[in-house]
């Protein structure tokens, strides 16, 4: 569980570093909000969840907030996948 | 009255932009552009788009794919747009391009149809001088994302009508959008001014002063910008940044806008930005 959280985690943090050009990021980092990325690239980011994770994405699901930093958004993938609890 | 059919021409970038807004607002939409391979492009982005508008605008319409596809009609049949009651046009950032369009548009479309020019930094009353209605052609200066920008740049021309403001305004409140209205020369306000800092910003990393991301952060962490010059290029697509330079290049004869050779450059290795992967920055599918 841990470790599958852990690659989840990774797999999202190299996606954003590879599109930002940052070398760094900490997973509780508020990407938003501190303009790490622009709200265009949370459709980018959208779009790579659901083809990496494949889970499709509904329309309850588009709240900022499930997708605010990198822990946030892992949370939200163990979610749709049933790892942890609604 | 409302408006409830817009014809948009030209479905690259800013056009698929445009399409989402509309069919978000319940507008029903002709989408016109040269090939069936644009247009299919187009329409998934447009769905894309529409699907995920609520994370950027928390008050952005839920509308179902089907919803979306019975409001969208996608044509390369000129003459499809001749039902709508306003065009708004997006096509490529060239005059010779632009008058061939207009000249058609004012042979197809009912006299007392309106046509907005979403463009960069042409003239509108130029654009308006190859119809014969140019009190009916008006400037809309869209911004991406469109559907979660509350205002816009308006630009009259010399002959624009307050009917024609008027009528652009009915559209506006419909797409709950509020407009700034700007007197016509080649930039407008907007570009007039953002093309010096995205040029500018191109010279300094052509002058390794500092990489992209150091330039942008400084306009976002200093100035507090949504975002810097070189993504903002980026996201408009250096070849449409490169013609406008080069049109308010034309249209001043100013020095302060030539086009720097990196992003000539750039644009030339096919590297546009974010719609070709590549640009100052790399973006992975």
């Amino acid at each position: 569980m841990a470790e599958t959280e852990q690659k989840i985690k990774e797999a999202i943090s190299r996606f954003i570093l590879d599109s930002i050009n940052l070398r760094d990021l900490k997973e509780d980092d508020h990407l938003f909000e501190t303009g790490i990325v622009n709200s265009l690239f949370a459709v980018q980011l959208m779009t790579f969840i659901e083809k990496t994770f494949a889970i499709e994405i509904g329309s309850d699901d588009l709240d900022i907030e499930n997708f605010k930093s990198i822990k946030a958004t892992s949370e939200f993938v163990l979610k749709k996948n049933g790892r942890i609890a609604a | 009255m409302n408006i409830e059919s817009v014809g948009v021409l030209g479905v690259g970038n800013i056009g698929t932009e445009v399409v989402t807004d509309l069919v978000l607002h319940g507008i029903k939409v002709v989408a016109f552009d040269l090939t069936k391979e644009i247009l299919e492009r187009a329409k998934t982005k447009v769905l894309k788009n529409i699907r995920f508008a609520p994370l950027l605008s928390k008050s952005a319409p839920r509308v179902s794919k089907e919803d979306a596809l019975k409001h969208m009609h996608f044509t390369t049949n000129f003459a499809d747009l001749s039902s709508c009651e306003f065009i708004i046009e997006n096509v490529t950032e060239d005059w010779q391009v632009k008058k061939v369009v207009y000249e058609k548009l004012d042979r197809v479309m009912p006299s007392e149809v309106c046509f907005g020019a979403n463009t960069s930094c042409i003239s509108i009353t130029k654009i308006g001088s190859v119809t014969k209605r140019p009190a009916n052609v008006v400037g809309i200066h869209f911004m991406n994302p469109v559907h979660a920008q509350p205002t816009v740049e308006v630009i009259r021309g010399y002959h624009t009508s307050d009917r024609t403001l008027a009528c652009l305004n009915q559209l506006f409140s419909q797409l709950n959008k509020e407009a700034i209205v700007v007197e016509d020369l080649p930039g407008f306000v907007s570009n007039r001014i953002s093309h010096l800092f995205m040029n500018e910003a191109a010279f300094v990393l052509q002058d390794n002063v500092a990489p992209a991301e150091k330039i942008d952060a400084i306009f976002k962490k200093c100035f507090g910008h949504k975002m810097g010059p070189l993504e903002t290029a980026d996201l408009i697509g250096l070849d449409t940044v490169m013609h406008s330079l080069d049109v308010l290049y034309e249209s001043y004869h100013d020095a302060k806008y030539r086009c720097s050779p990196l992003l000539r450059k750039l644009v030339h290795a096919g590297n546009l930005g974010r719609k070709t992967g590549k640009g100052f920055y790399s973006y992975p599918e």
